[in-house]
């Protein structure tokens, strides 16, 4: 085969594990929209608080451990203890419901039927009060995440494509372990919503707040579900994301990665935001492969949200949301 | 006492229709207009000027500008910082590319060009609504900074990428450049803050103004009213994107001097004006100036007595900074969706009853 298509299969896989991981954030944003409505943008600050916690209680910072220094004048950095992994990840996971619980007690009850545009800019809000709280209580440097996922180049993949076409593919351990998990979480999560009661409560609630009122069905306890499930979500993507690349910062930016992947694949649907993450990596690194050395590089920054652009004119709900009627 | 509309009789009808209605506000407003023009650049020094009046002037102007697409017309933005960009470097363009040309229209034909691409970025507009457009506008912002970051032509091959702004001067005082005075800067912002205020104003009550309004509260109905939606959207994008030009041509020209694009108009921007008029109130003129002054002023506070009185890192008062913003959008958006100016409104109200409860 020649050289430039197997470059091209190349990019084209590793976009695809990309995708993976943005069809991960673009996942806890349709969960929320479907079941409440909200757009919620904190969904990527959610990713990073969730990292910082998680790498916090594994390595058993203080937290606030800057602002007890400052105020007291004292110096406390760690409890010195490390906690293992699984036990780190279930306290996270505590947290994030604790989280989901303050968010619908203090926020969502209050802001019930105002527009979708108020709520999303008090989603905006909430990211920008969870990265302020985030930073403060683990502190804003640069940690490395490790919970034993599989790093480096996978040689397995390497050899064998090497025996076939005399060109060893480099694909990291990281993002086939990051498309299993991704692949187990939407089985599980489709699982959960089609069988279980509480699942049939929130499609319930997501098909129609009203109805599902009357049948009683407690809307409240329903978005802490969906809350919490978010923030699992929200958890394992921090994870995938920190593993790769640290946990900084940066880290709440792929929320608005995710954001281009759900246009295209609609607010609404669960394959839509697998099948639009998917679209989105092979798309953005082909066109960085194909494009991008003749204008100037770089193009992964605005490919996807141009792509999504174009694509809203021609089907404004997306390729899998719900067709949008509107009354006057 | 003092707020009373009682006894003032409106005889024309240019009386009635009047910005300021009640004798106190509009003395009120000259007032300050007197303090601002008068007595301000008098005492103004560099310090006041650079790290509260000239940032709260230009966002200012920003801020209204979003204002008129957001507050008024209902098409959410997240694409601000990408075309305060625009403005910057078409400004920097026509400094450069013609040096006879009066930098006060330097910065409004600036405010032209950004016009233009708004219009460009607000035809998706037509096709779709509420966050998907807010999405939309994110291309703008990224494809816009990337644009300025690659294509050499923008910052006319300078090594380093960055634009820098060459001195120029109107009616013999210098303007921009490294040997502007603070009062220079100062008055040159206001003057374009008070003139677009003006026009803001004005065009909110014509009849412009009202089709864009329409076009917020429900757009299938005011289609069917007959509003025309693509004139009303994209007038409103024009506009908006014409003050958010200005804005950024004088942030670039006036107050920074020299720009890296990246850093000064990336997305934080865009967030930063957004959460000004939402914490001023949206579709609120008094509304934007008023939560362009409570930003910039929030976090130059916080660092003074922070870091200043009690002594702490500058990263900790960055952070409690986000935080207490963060707080603020959440609690303001619960319990006063209109933001600052309706908390004004209330104040007015009961100034006019005041000294009795009722």
């Amino acid at each position: 085969m020649p050289d430039q298509l197997l470059f091209a299969m190349e990019v084209t896989l590793n976009g695809l594990m990309a995708g993976v991981l943005y069809s991960l954030v673009a996942l806890g944003f349709v969960l929320i929209f479907k079941a409440s409505g909200i757009f919620n943008y904190a969904q990527g600050v959610m990713a990073l608080f969730a990292a910082l916690t998680l790498v916090g209680i594994q390595d058993g910072q203080v937290p606030f451990a800057h602002l007890i220094n400052a105020i007291f004048g004292t110096n406390v950095h760690h409890f010195g203890w490390h906690v293992p992994a699984v036990f780190a990840i279930i306290l996270t996971l505590g947290v994030m419901v604790l989280f989901a619980i303050i968010v619908e007690r203090y926020i969502l009850k209050h802001l019930v039927n105002q527009e979708p545009i108020i709520l999303f800019m008090a989603t905006i809000g909430l990211a920008y009060f969870m990265e302020g709280f985030g930073d403060l209580m683990w502190g804003s440097d640069i940690k490395k995440l490790d919970i034993g996922l599989p790093q480096g180049l996978n040689e397995t993949l390497e050899s064998v494509t090497y025996g076939w076409w005399g060109y060893g593919f480099f694909i990291d351990n990281l993002d086939i372990a990051a498309t299993i998990v991704a692949a187990i979480l939407v089985i599980t999560l489709t699982l959960f919503s089609q069988y279980s009661k509480t699942g049939r409560a929130l499609r319930a609630v997501a098909d129609d707040h009203q109805a599902a009122l009357s049948v009683g069905i407690s809307l409240r306890f329903i978005w802490v579900i969906v809350w919490s499930i978010a923030g699992f979500v929200a958890l394992v993507a921090g994870v995938m994301w920190g593993a790769k690349s640290g946990v900084q910062f940066s880290l709440s930016l792929i929320a608005l990665k995710a954001l281009p992947v759900l246009m295209l694949g609609g607010f609404t649907s669960i394959p839509g935001a697998i099948v639009g993450g998917l679209i989105i990596g092979v798309g953005e690194k082909l066109f960085e492969f194909s494009i991008g050395p003749m204008i100037g590089g770089a193009t992964e920054n605005w490919f996807a949200y141009m792509l999504a652009l174009l694509f809203l004119v021609f089907r404004p709900q997306g390729l899998f949301g719900d067709k949008i009627i509107e009354r006057v | 006492m003092l707020y009373r509309e009682a006894g003032d009789f409106k005889t024309t009808y240019s009386k009635d229709s009047q910005t300021f209605p009640i004798k106190f506000d509009r003395i009120g407003y000259y007032l300050i207009l007197i303090v601002a023009f008068g007595v301000v650049p008098f005492f103004i020094d560099s310090y006041w000027a650079n790290a509260v009046f000239v940032p709260f002037l230009i966002y200012a102007i920003a801020a209204l500008g979003l204002n008129i697409l957001t507050g008024y017309c209902g098409q959410v933005s997240l694409g601000t910082g990408g075309f305060m960009a625009v403005g910057a470097y078409a400004c920097y363009k026509f400094m450069t590319s013609f040096p006879d040309l009066n930098i006060f229209f330097c910065v409004l034909l600036a405010g032209l060009i950004t016009a233009l691409v708004g219009m460009l970025f607000g035809l998706p507009s037509l096709r779709i609504k509420g966050f998907y457009l807010a999405v939309a506008t994110l291309a703008a912002q990224f494809f816009l900074v990337w644009l300025f970051n690659k294509v050499g032509w923008f910052y006319n091959y300078s090594a380093s990428g960055q634009i820098t702004a060459p001195e120029r001067s109107l009616m013999g005082i210098i303007i921009t450049g490294p040997n502007t005075e603070a009062w220079a800067k100062y008055l040159f912002c206001l003057v374009f803050v008070v003139l677009l205020a003006w026009l803001a104003r004005n065009l909110t009550r014509s009849n412009t103004g009202r089709s864009w309004m329409a076009i917020r509260d429900m757009d299938i109905a005011a289609e069917i009213i007959g509003v025309n939606p693509l004139v009303a959207k994209l007038s409103a994008f024009a506009v908006s994107s014409f003050f958010i030009g200005v804005a950024g041509a004088l942030f670039f020209s006036v107050y920074l001097g020299a720009v890296e694009v990246g850093e000064v108009f990336g997305i934080q921007k865009s967030f930063l004006i957004l959460f000004m008029i939402i914490l001023g109130g949206l579709g609120s003129i008094f509304g934007s100036i008023i939560g362009a002054a409570f930003l910039v002023l929030l976090p130059v506070l916080l660092k003074n007595v922070l870091v200043g009185t009690l002594g702490w890192q500058t990263d900790i008062a960055v952070h409690v900074e986000f935080l207490i913003v963060g707080g603020l959008i959440v609690t303001f958006l619960i319990l006063e969706p209109h933001g600052l100016a309706a908390l004004w409104r209330t104040v007015k109200e009961k100034l006019r009853l005041w000294p009795f409860p009722h």
